[in-house]
């Protein structure tokens, strides 16, 4: 017989999941409603790969499509050697002491706001980009994407850290007792036994550099084209809501940002997908 | 009884602070006794002047609070119209589509010219009208082309909502089109610091915004100044708009009223702006 607070708290709880639940497909329906005028003529799939020309009534969106994904992932590419790295020295390699200060100096740099990352970006990387390349104004992909890895790099050294932990000890006492290194046990165990926590961790981390803001407006100098190179200016699909938000509202290219917001919303509901998927199959593997 | 005493000395302290700032500005005196909130948005070559009238005011009166934001011409009409904000700036005339919709009261209290800016290390300081629709287009894309270094030219615009952007692409550039690897800021003191940093950027400003860290440029041989706007040599220009819904009263009626004050146009003057009394 459950007790009468552990039924509240039952009740409470269910409430909110329902809560969170409504509101994440509210929010798509409302999106969905009002981009609707753009789908039923048509519009969608052509703006999906047309260019950025309000003065020729071309409201195309590819440009800022590509210039999310080319900014995420090579953020999330930076990132990825980097989180390893540090991940695996707090878990595995590194004394203990030290291993505290640096998971302590992570778990602060996660409370970083983004805009700090923006301005120190702006201040401190985007000249030394522009003088060491020589090309460009330094606000490229290439200083966005670094921004970025800093950004996203805290979240995927914890999770790929606590996904280390998860490694049964009888499997690490098994290669000491083998007379392994440390660095043998990382690399014939642990690695390969976390493979998929990996994955996901860099997948969530992908999720987080798509769906930023401040430091793509800030960095990746906004122009309307899809990116050529990595010192080339670039806009995100973000960006272009922040910046297309003022327009007028009954304009098209008010409407177009509803677009944005659906493919931002497809991308990284694809990704929650993807990781849960991976997850499941982790699940029964393990079972 | 005691209280009776505080209360007194607090009246009387209150009472001098009045005198004294009554001999320093009249026209701050209509704000004595007001109690509440101003909030305004919009046009960012505004925010200075914004800035300082908000400053006088609240010092005579700590009870009104007066909060100023960015966000271009475009959302400070949008909010205004919406009923969100109580003064929405606006770089450029609202269109009477917007005035009709929204029921806006358009006050325009200074007028203000666009300047074509660049790093100051930059050699190059004075530029053809053609040579700047070239550049802004992108056709001519090397510093070297129009006597300065062998650089690539790094064009910097405005985003959809800047009034600067609208008056800059009418005036200067005859509507014809802006390269679209144009790098994109959000407000006139973006532009600024963005061009301060970039020796090879090219931009464009409020003349109100221009100091030391950006260099003007000429226009045709003429300097975008306050005189050679007023004398109407230098074409490119347009008025600072605050708009309304409706007629403004109470407190956002007295803050319109003293922008268009002596103390009000002097402030818009030393900003860098002409005046329009």
């Amino acid at each position: 017989m459950m007790r009468p607070q552990e039924w509240i708290a039952e009740k409470v709880f269910f409430l909110s999941a329902i809560f969170s639940v409504t509101i994440t497909l509210t929010i798509f329906g409302f999106m969905v409603i009002l981009g609707f005028p753009l789908i039923q003529k048509g519009h969608a799939l052509s703006l999906l790969s047309k260019p950025w020309i309000p003065e020729n009534g071309f409201y195309g969106i590819y440009p800022m499509i590509i210039g999310s994904l080319a900014i995420s992932s090579l953020g999330v590419a930076i990132a990825f050697p980097i989180s390893l790295g540090c991940a695996s020295m707090i878990s595995v390699l590194g004394p203990r002491p030290l291993n505290l200060i640096m998971r302590k100096g992570v778990e602060l740099m996660t409370g970083i706001p983004t805009v700090i990352y923006g301005f120190v970006g702006i201040f401190l990387l985007v000249p030394i980009v522009r003088e060491l390349f020589k090309q460009g104004s330094g606000l490229c992909v290439l200083s966005a994407s670094l921004m970025l890895a800093l950004l996203v790099s805290p979240t995927m050294i914890l999770f790929f850290s606590d996904s280390f932990s998860q490694v049964p000890q009888s499997y690490l006492t098994a290669i000491e007792a083998l007379g392994g290194s440390k660095v043998q046990k990382l690399y014939h165990i642990i690695l390969p036994y976390t493979r998929k926590g990996l994955l996901i961790g860099t997948l969530l981390a992908f999720g987080r550099g798509l769906g930023d803001t401040l430091i793509a407006l800030m960095l990746a100098g906004n122009a309307i084209t899809v990116p050529g190179s990595l010192l080339d200016s670039a806009r995100t699909l973000t960006s272009h809501i922040a910046l297309v938000i003022a327009a007028d509202y009954e304009s098209l290219e008010f409407k177009s940002i509803f677009l944005c917001g659906m493919v931002l919303y497809l991308f990284t509901t694809l990704v929650i997908v993807g990781v849960r998927f991976i997850g499941i199959r982790e699940d029964r593997r393990k079972a | 009884m005691k209280i009776r005493i505080f209360l007194t000395m607090v009246f009387a302290g209150l009472l001098m602070m009045g005198i004294s700032q009554s001999v320093l500005s009249e026209s701050l005196d209509m704000f004595k006794g007001e109690k509440g909130t101003i909030r305004i948005a919009g046009g960012t070559a505004h925010i200075p002047v914004m800035k300082e009238v908000a400053k006088q005011i609240m010092t005579v009166n700590p009870e009104i609070q007066i909060s100023i934001a960015g966000g271009g011409s475009g959302v400070g009409i949008k909010q205004v119209g919406e009923g969100l904000i109580d003064i929405g700036n606006s770089g450029r005339e609202p269109t009477e589509v917007e005035i009709k919709k929204y029921g806006l009261k358009v006050f325009k209290w200074a007028i203000d010219g666009v300047a074509v800016v660049v790093n100051p290390n930059n050699p190059v300081k004075s530029l053809t009208k053609s040579q700047i629709k070239d550049i802004f287009s992108g056709k001519i894309d090397n510093w070297k082309r129009i006597g300065g270094m062998d650089k690539p030219i790094n064009v910097y615009t405005r985003d959809e909502a800047s009034g600067t952007r609208e008056v800059f692409w009418e005036k200067a550039l005859d509507r014809e089109e802006i390269t679209k690897k144009a790098n994109v800021v959000v407000s006139n003191g973006a532009m600024k610091s963005a061009i301060s940093q970039d020796s090879y950027g090219i931009g464009y400003v409020s003349v109100g915004h221009i100091d030391q860290t950006v260099t003007p440029v000429t226009l045709d041989g003429v300097m975008p100044t306050i005189q050679s706007v007023k004398e109407g040599r230098y074409p490119v220009f347009r008025g600072l708009y605050s708009c309304t819904k409706g007629e403004p009263v109470g407190l956002t009626k007295k803050f319109i009223d003293y922008l268009f004050s002596p103390e009000g146009q002097k402030i818009v003057q030393s900003n860098g702006f002409i005046g329009v009394k």
